[in-house]
């Protein structure tokens, strides 16, 4: 285990999310989780995150806002879908704005249902992330994996 | 004898100041989460996330942001060698100034416009900050007779005893300096992404982790200086000085954050009615 699963620091973003599962990710801060005994900061700037957490469905309006997010995040990084909109889309994949879960659009590296997904069960999926972020470390330090999923989502 | 005494010390200040620095942050980030009622981070959080940063990408908008980064860093460590092998108090405050203005030129050379209002705050810190660090040496080259450290810490009496004012005014600005809550304006820390990290913003990997370590150096340098007002009773002198951090995170956690105008109209009132008092008192009982 290195350093990089003892201070995963997060951005976390709202895409059309109803703010029910926004609520939760913020209520892992509170006295009551407070997930900054594990390191896990919210930093709220792409360039110091290494995990993302997207909260809702995508759409066409901010499909540029996530790419744009991820692009400025320096690698390893890895992304967290919270709650069942961001998973799949839910009720409302078959909307005429919205493409569908986040994994439409970028490799998703964990999943967290729920409506609204509890913190118990964000915190569980960030710290399965964890794991997955030590392994692309590896892969970075060993190959040129990541530029290559750079050049993939570009 | 002297000279290996010196070579010992600054050895001690280039591996221990960082150690000390960033054992300080994690009981301070400790403490803070206590008086917010959260079990808080382990004490050496501050090395883990150092040593991930280490880890990361660096990703830059141009390359040579990185380098004014290095410079500040390298003239912080700079500024704590002449001050711990006992140099010149003003080439050290000097030094520190420039460490300063490399970081300032760091933040508008990202060429973000959260960077560019931090640097712009930073600026407006130094000139609310400054007067009073070179009132300080003043007043302790007027009760010594020397500018030099090793001097000042050799002084018999206590200089807390003849500068009482310069004492209170330097505890005011160094919140400034350690950047904690009323007047941290220029990162943001606290006052989480109202400009998003301020000079900080375009820094990633391990130029962040070289800004990390600067601030270590930095806050080691700081309390140097607390030491020097209790500095005939070197036990005494620790001890005002971890009491200090502490009081620093106590206003840190129960102070709201001001505005710059507040900053440097009430640092500079400070400056002159602690400051100045303090000196023209001095000079009259001479």
């Amino acid at each position: 285990m290195s350093y990089l699963s003892k201070s995963p620091w997060i951005i976390h973003y709202d895409a059309s999310s109803c703010n029910g599962c926004d609520i939760e990710v913020l209520a892992c801060l509170t006295p009551l989780y407070d997930v900054e005994r594990f390191g896990i900061l919210n930093t709220g700037n792409p360039k110091h995150a290494d995990i993302f957490l997207i909260t809702g469905s995508v759409n066409e309006q901010n499909k540029a806002v996530i790419l744009n997010i991820y692009n400025q995040m320096p690698k390893p990084n890895v992304i967290v879908a919270i709650g069942i909109c961001a998973t799949s889309g839910c009720v409302f994949r078959e909307c005429y704005n919205v493409i569908g879960g986040v994994d439409k659009l970028l490799p998703v590296d964990v999943y967290v249902p729920g409506c609204a997904a509890r913190p118990e069960s964000i915190i569980d999926g960030v710290v399965k992330s964890l794991a997955i972020l030590e392994s692309k470390h590896l892969k970075m330090t060993s190959g040129n994996e990541a530029t290559q999923e750079i050049s993939k989502v570009a | 004898m002297v000279t290996v005494n010196r070579v010992l010390l600054l050895f001690a200040f280039l591996v221990g100041a960082p150690l000390l620095g960033g054992l300080l942050m994690g009981i301070d980030r400790k403490i803070s989460a206590r008086l917010q009622g959260r079990f808080g981070p382990p004490i050496l959080q501050p090395f883990y996330d150092v040593g991930k940063l280490f880890l990361k990408q660096t990703l830059v908008v141009r390359r040579s942001q990185n380098m004014f980064i290095v410079f500040f860093l390298v003239f912080v460590i700079v500024t704590g060698a002449i001050f711990f092998v006992g140099g010149d108090l003003l080439l050290v405050i000097f030094a520190l100034t420039l460490a300063g203005i490399f970081f300032v030129l760091a933040g508008y050379k990202s060429s973000s416009p959260y960077s560019f209002i931090g640097a712009q705050r930073e600026l407006l810190q130094m000139l609310a900050y400054e007067p009073m660090i070179i009132l300080a040496a003043i007043g302790m080259y007027m009760v010594t007779k020397s500018f030099s450290v090793a001097a000042i810490i050799a002084h018999p009496t206590a200089l807390i005893t003849t500068l009482p004012g310069i004492f209170l005014g330097f505890l005011y600005i160094l919140t400034i300096k350690f950047r904690k809550s009323p007047f941290d304006l220029s990162l943001s820390h606290h006052a989480h992404q109202e400009i998003v990290r301020g000079i900080a913003t375009e820094f990633s990997g391990p130029t962040l982790a070289l800004i990390e370590i600067a601030h270590w150096y930095e806050n080691v340098i700081l309390l140097g200086f607390i030491y020097l007002f209790f500095a005939n009773d070197p036990i005494l002198a620790a001890l005002a000085a971890a009491l200090v951090y502490f009081l620093e995170i106590i206003i840190d956690n129960t102070f709201a954050r001001a505005k710059w105008q507040l900053m440097v109209k009430s640092s500079w009132i400070v400056t002159l009615v602690l400051g100045m008092g303090n000196l023209l008192i001095l000079s009259f009982v001479r």
